[in-house]
């Protein structure tokens, strides 16, 4: 087992010419909420699309507890323990709250049945979906979406569409999740919440966290550590206040003096 | 003018089976497949192998059995071949080779068979009050098995994850749905309901030729299209629409002529008026 529960070794990839992250050394430790943060355009979204294997890195890996995922397809990394959110929120609009988290528990080995049983309605199969029924409703009970669950996701206000993301990305139990932006169009209130939220989805389920965001006072308030990215390379990394002091960083978020 | 309706309606449910394949490929897989109409070609020359077997109640059983096992596995090898390698590519190329498929598919076909027509007798015999039995059964039989598909995609987990893929490609995947998976089975789905829809096709038009599935294939994504392609009732309403406008525009002697002329601007009307189709929903472009 390794000391980290994600760890990146000079991690890149350009798209042509243009390299959009190059050497990204991420170590981050269980139960870490970690920051990744950086003006626009900096690649940290990109940097989640090749953990998530949405694109393949051109340069370096990556490891989920000691063991390489580079090169595994969406659906293989996510079985292995990567769950995410989107920036702009992606969920599936059209189908129920409670359908939505359903989707992401379908793969977890404890509702798996045979197409045997599948195709021929045994038993088995309704004890399956019953049971997944009742997990789904535990994740939005936690989630305060219980009495919205037969709503369409598309229905629903923004924030709590904002925490079905993140209750759907759990139910397929990562050991890592990556948020990408949870706070955007969050006000003071909201977003005090989430830091709640998000500390306790740590110490509840176990988890180690990823995240980008740009309003400061959350990443301040969560996080331990951060990495501060500048078109596509590390501007600085540690512990969060000295990274955010660091004159590189402040230089590259408010543009020099002169 | 009962007779005419029943008709309609039966012939609607064979263009209803047809277009749901045409809807949930859509849906699913965002590609438009054109050689959707050629698997009812295959199925019905399944048919006629079989029946050349000289053996009545049981060649009819196999023929069935046949040509649906035959329709699923080449809608399953298709969809593996000549689509999964463009998953990405651009929509064109991807409609490019659909046509493609739907060359080759009636290309083999004339090498084995040839070009000449052939017919098969597999019609069920008999009439109830001048109804002909074969249009009833049909009817019944496309509506249990569109009620079937509608509780299957609702349901069952294979559905969901078939809904989400649908809603959603990329979060599905993220979320852990077997992308690859859930397209090959609708394949599936849809080639087996071809297969069904040939079996229907062959009793009313027992005319076998290499390329029997167009004028059906290209009916079907014209109904999908009234319905709303991408919706599965869009697809039952539009095939049942259709389907009653052809048999009633026949039986009325001016206009007999001019069926698939009005045929296709019942399409083009509805287009105008509604162009997501009569059950489609409106996309809302994100900026």
């Amino acid at each position: 087992m390794s000391e980290y529960v994600l760890e990146t070794k000079n991690l890149g990839i350009s798209f042509g010419g243009l390299k959009a992250a190059q050497d990204v050394n991420l170590k981050i430790k269980k139960n870490e909420i970690y920051g990744l943060i950086g003006p626009n355009g900096a690649g940290k979204t990109t940097v989640f699309n090749m953990l998530t294997g949405v694109y393949q890195p051109t340069t370096g890996t990556f490891y989920l507890n000691g063991e390489e995922l580079r090169g595994l397809s969406q659906e293989a990394i996510n079985h292995k323990g990567i769950a995410r959110t989107f920036q702009n929120i992606r969920l599936f609009n059209n189908m129920t709250v409670i359908r939505n988290v359903m989707v992401g528990l379908h793969n977890l080995p404890e509702f798996k049945c045979n197409p045997l049983t599948t195709v021929l309605r045994l038993p088995g199969y309704y004890r399956a979906e019953r049971a997944m029924r009742q997990e789904a409703k535990k994740l939005l009970e936690i989630f305060g979406l219980l009495e919205d669950r037969n709503n369409f996701a598309f229905n629903l206000p923004y924030g709590k569409q904002r925490k079905l993301e993140i209750a759907r990305a759990l139910a397929t139990r990562p050991k890592l999740l990556l948020l990408d932006e949870p706070a955007a169009g969050m006000n003071p209130h909201e977003t005090e919440e989430l830091m709640q939220t998000i500390r306790f989805i740590r110490d509840n389920f176990d988890m180690t966290v990823l995240l980008i965001e740009h309003d400061m006072s959350l990443v301040t308030g969560v996080c331990d550590n951060v990495t501060v990215l500048n078109f596509g390379t590390t501007l600085a990394e540690g512990k969060t206040e000295d990274a955010l002091s660091n004159p590189e960083v402040i230089r590259a978020y408010l543009g020099d003096d002169e | 003018m009962l007779n005419t309706i029943i008709d309609g309606l039966s012939l609607g449910a064979i263009y209803a089976l047809i277009a749901l394949g045409y809807t949930m490929v859509y849906g699913i897989a965002k590609m438009l497949n054109f050689a959707h109409g050629d698997i009812i070609m295959v199925g019905a020359y399944a048919i006629l192998s079989i029946m050349m077997i000289n053996a009545p109640v049981i060649s009819v059983i196999l023929a069935i059995i046949v040509s649906i096992a035959v329709c699923t596995a080449l809608g399953i090898v298709v969809e593996r071949t000549a689509y999964r390698p463009l998953r990405g590519a651009s929509p064109l190329a991807v409609l490019i080779t659909a046509i493609g498929v739907s060359y080759l598919l009636q290309g083999m076909a004339q090498l084995i068979f040839g070009v000449t027509p052939r017919t098969v007798d597999f019609k069920i015999p008999g009439n109830i009050g001048g109804i002909p039995v074969y249009s009833i059964v049909t009817l019944i039989v496309a509506s249990i098995l569109m009620v079937g598909l509608t509780l299957f995609v609702k349901y069952t987990r294979t559905g969901r994850a078939m809904v989400a893929v649908s809603e959603d490609r990329g979060a599905a995947q993220l979320m852990g749905v077997n992308v690859n998976a859930i397209i090959a089975i609708t394949f599936a789905i849809g080639s087996a309901l071809a297969a069904c829809a040939s079996i229907f096709y062959v009793m009313q038009i027992p005319k076998i030729d290499p390329t029997l599935g167009s004028m059906p294939g290209i009916k079907a994504f014209t109904a999908a299209v009234i319905g709303g392609i991408g919706s599965l009732p869009g697809a039952m309403l539009g095939g049942v629409l259709l389907g009653l406008v052809e048999k009633i525009t026949q039986s009325i002697p001016f206009l007999s002529a001019y069926t698939t002329a009005i045929e296709f601007s019942l399409l083009i009307i509805i287009l105008l008026v509604k162009p997501s189709g009569l059950l489609g929903k409106k996309r809302n472009e994100k900026v």
